[in-house]
């Protein structure tokens, strides 16, 4: 990774050189809606909170409930987010560093979880054991989910890092141990504090997994608080409190990505890394990773398949053909995953372009502000385009295209990363020798810059297609009447036990799900895994 | 299509149960319905913000006090006299807003390796004393809990029920919804949990009559005893009135209770006379509830401030 960046420097240098320092109004006009449709959310959920008056607000803010919260929410972050780290680093450095048998088929299997939603794992837990509906089930359950996370960039970085520095190491006389301490730690830690804060960014906004654990967090409470009261100010006020946690992670993490760098200076080329011999703790770790995949692939999968072949008498409803069902929730699931990846990629263009040709400090803020988008959960974007919409926009109330334009915030940050990199492919001054040779400003970008930008656009969509698919929050909460998806289905047969019923759902989603990431993953390679996890975080 | 009305149902009603009449629905009247789906709460408070502008022709809850909300509103039409006369009048709305169309039982559910039945409290209030510190489950921010509420504060007035509650709050283990306190008795993690019957009986079904907890009726007139009434009623800015009100009709009707009766996904007691409930339910002849009739049950409104004035919301 650091190689890669490393190589591509003087390139963006010089295109830095290239910029043009005004933009057109029109594209200007063109970034700032997104931008503005990211902050709207924000801002109504904070003046909601505030119009609450000092004295009520101190009584909802104040009251024993939100301390409890509070703990469990921070309790399960830390942990999640600990037990990621250590799960994470662990598969990576067995899979990059020994001569683990079997490894680039672990390699694999250990990213895989990744593509299977948190709520669905959650489901196959819970309808295995009630007991599971505690803090260590809860634990279990957004490890399996959000490990991966900690996995790929520390793989990636292993697989960037100079072997030479170890080398030295060992011939120094350290142990595997103590250079793996000693010298690889040290250098992986920019990469793994980066990775925690992200997991710890997701299980803040994680809602279905949870309420399905019946395990309390900010997320359960404030759907609790809007079942109670709809459009009620006291979810607003917890809303407030759960943004100002996730921006707290979002600004740690910029600033640790942003932070100390081990790069390599050379472009020549590398060794490849002495791996090291297991000898006898072969079987144990074998065992271990056969455990990991148990856990986080074979129950959830091994779970849906039990159900699908119980008919249980509450497994369907006895007169609404279920096929009928859930044929109308795939069609949703799918419909909703593609216009969501289009309108989302279409949204993210004219950013991506305003923030590879020009700069200055406009374009800094409102490539920022976009990305703000990552601290804030789900559940709060919809709960604020409902008070939104419900008295003020009304016609768009309980549209399709509202639920659209959610996901297209909720996605954003994600679309714009692959966005932003597509465009730096297409070099500016390729464009320059197009309207040189007299084509014009649209004509360049149809002719010069998509076809250069287009594989990377695509792989923004699929990323968004496959994060849409699996979103749950937001879809319960805006989906216009009568629209179910697959997601909204696991949700609603899991929340009253038909677990047999649940199975059809869930079996399609996690299938559409691993389709997609796969493809994904052959044409854009591994790093496009990355995009794909449950909330749509890179 | 001009003409073919579609009518829009916002339900607070289990997703299964809806699914299965609304089938049935279209089939007898060729009236499509398209349902929006939520709690009763947050479906009430929904069409109060929704106000005149509501798309909804009917709403089918499970709590009658979300309905005397609405009624007290002002938001719900006159029910037809004859769907009203098709149940026992003393379940749906005084004024004729709303009709009755399914009633449940307030119970404890318990786990019997955790605690005998002979041990089991005489009345709900006694949750709250000292001697149950930790053995019982509640669900404070289930729809099903607020009408339990306020059935303690119109029987024991506001003191008494607050008290009650703090008491509970010192006690309890807290879930989010009443599938979670069911859950959590059936796997002994607690040896109580204060429910409505169908929650145990949906459970049952699921695991195939291997069920492991067991249900417990206050009854003689306990608080704990509270049935609670499933109805429907018609919004005033419906736009399809008359197909709105085919629907309630339909829900009260023979053919539809029989469905909801017989259905083993529901494990309501059907209102209508004659149709006879699940038989895993107590006969509902045999049900003890207090003394409290609908309009006394109110509307629920001063149920959530109780809850946060106790720190259980």
């Amino acid at each position: 990774m650091s190689l890669q960046a490393a190589g591509q420097r003087p390139a963006i240098a010089r295109l830095f050189t290239l910029l043009r320092p005004t933009p057109s109004p029109v594209l200007l006009v063109a970034a700032s809606l997104p931008v503005l449709l990211v902050l709207v959310p924000l801002g109504v959920t904070v003046v909601k909170a505030f119009n609450l008056g000092a004295e009520e607000a101190a009584r909802l803010l104040f009251r024993p409930l939100v301390g409890e919260l509070l703990l469990h929410t921070l309790a399960i972050a830390a942990a999640a987010a600990a037990a990621s780290a250590l799960i994470g680093t662990a598969a990576a450095w067995f899979v990059e560093r020994t001569h683990l048998p079997g490894r680039r088929v672990w390699a694999v299997l250990v990213a895989v979880p990744l593509a299977v939603p948190a709520f669905i794992t959650s489901y196959a837990w819970v309808s295995l054991s009630a007991s599971l509906q505690d803090f260590a089930g809860a634990l279990l359950v957004v490890t399996s989910a959000y490990y991966p996370l900690v996995y790929l960039p520390v793989a990636a970085a292993l697989r960037g890092m100079d072997p030479a520095v170890e080398e030295t190491a060992r011939s120094l006389g350290c142990s595997p141990a103590a250079s793996f301490f000693r010298v690889v730690l040290p250098q992986l830690r920019p990469a793994l504090f980066g990775c925690m804060l992200l997991v710890t960014l997701d299980v803040l906004a994680e809602f279905g997994a949870f309420s399905l654990l019946r395990f309390r967090t900010f997320t359960t409470q404030i759907y609790a608080e809007y079942r109670t009261g709809f459009n009620g100010a006291g979810a607003s006020l917890l809303s407030a409190v759960l943004i100002f946690l996730c921006l707290i992670c979002l600004l740690a993490e910029l600033k640790v990505r942003g932070g100390a760098r081990y790069g390599r200076l050379g472009r020549g080329t590398r060794r490849t890394v002495a791996r090291h011999e297991l000898g006898g703790a072969k079987l144990p770790v074998l065992a271990g990773f056969l455990l990991l995949i148990a856990l986080t692939l074979g129950l959830p999968l091994g779970m849906i398949l039990f159900w699908l072949t119980q008919h249980g008498s509450a497994a369907s409803t006895p007169v609404a053909p279920a096929p009928l069902l859930l044929l109308a929730a795939t069609a949703n699931s799918l419909g909703l995953g593609l216009a969501g990846a289009a309108l989302t990629t279409l949204i993210a263009l004219p950013l991506g372009f305003l923030a590879t040709r020009h700069r200055g400090p406009l374009v800094t803020f409102l490539e920022r502000a976009a990305y703000l988008a990552q601290g804030v959960p789900g559940i709060v974007i919809a709960l604020a385009i409902v008070s939104l919409t419900v008295h003020a926009l009304r016609p768009l109330y309980q549209t399709t295209g509202l639920l659209l334009l959610a996901y297209a915030i909720l996605f954003l940050p994600l679309a714009l990363v692959s966005v932003r990199s597509a465009l730096i492919q297409a070099q500016p001054n390729l464009e320059d020798a197009g309207r040189a040779l007299g084509l014009g400003r649209l004509a360049v970008i149809h002719r010069v810059v998509l076809p250069l930008a287009a594989p990377g656009l695509g792989a923004a969509g699929a990323m968004v297609f496959i994060s849409v698919v699996t979103e749950l929050t937001t879809t319960l909460l805006l989906a216009p009447i009568g629209t179910r998806t697959l997601a909204t289905q696991v949700w609603a047969d899991t929340s009253t036990l038909a677990f047999a019923a649940a199975a059809p759902f869930a079996g399609l989603l996690v299938l559409i799900s691993l389709a997609s990431s796969w493809l994904l993953a052959s044409f854009f390679g591994r790093s496009g895994l990355l995009g794909t996890t449950p909330s749509g975080r890179l | 299509m001009a003409g073919e009305p579609t009518l829009t149902l916002y339900s607070a009603q289990h997703e299964q149960t809806v699914d299965m009449l609304i089938a049935d629905f279209e089939k007898e009247t060729g009236i499509q319905v398209r349902v929006h789906t939520g709690e009763g709460p947050e479906i009430a408070s929904q069409l109060l913000e929704e106000g005149k502008d509501s798309p909804a022709d009917v709403y089918f809850t499970e709590n009658s006090p979300e309905l005397m909300l609405l009624e007290k509103k002002g938001l719900l039409a006159k029910v037809d006299p004859a769907t009203l006369a098709e149940v026992p009048r003393r379940y749906s709305s005084p004024k004729g807003d709303w009709v009755a169309v399914l009633a449940r039982e307030n119970v404890l559910a318990y786990n019997p390796s955790l605690i005998k039945s002979d041990q089991l409290p005489s009345s709900l209030l006694d949750l709250a004393g000292p001697a149950w510190k930790g053995k019982v489950a509640i669900a404070p921010t289930d729809a099903d809990f607020l009408p339990l509420v306020s059935a303690v504060e119109a029987l024991k007035g506001r003191d008494a029920a607050l008290q009650w509650l703090k008491g509970l709050k010192d006690n309890a283990q807290i879930f989010d919804d009443e599938e979670g306190v069911i859950a959590a008795v059936e796997r002994g993690t607690v040896a109580m949990g204060i429910i409505n019957n169908y929650y145990w009986d949906r459970l049952n079904t699921e695991t195939g009559g291997k069920i492991k907890s067991q249900l417990y009726h206050f009854g003689h007139g306990d608080v704990g005893a509270l049935v609670n009434v499933s109805g429907a009623g018609v919004l005033k800015t419906a736009p399809y009135p008359q197909a709105a009100q085919r629907f309630l009709a339909y829900l009260v009707s023979e053919r539809a209770q029989r469905l909801l009766a017989g259905g083993k996904v529901n494990f309501e007691y059907p209102l209508r006379p004659g149709v006879a409930p699940d038989p895993l339910l107590k006969p509902f002849d045999q049900l003890e509830p207090p003394a409290l009739d609908i309009g006394e049950l109110g509307d629920d409104s001063d149920a959530g401030k109780l809850l946060q004035e106790a720190g259980l919301l």
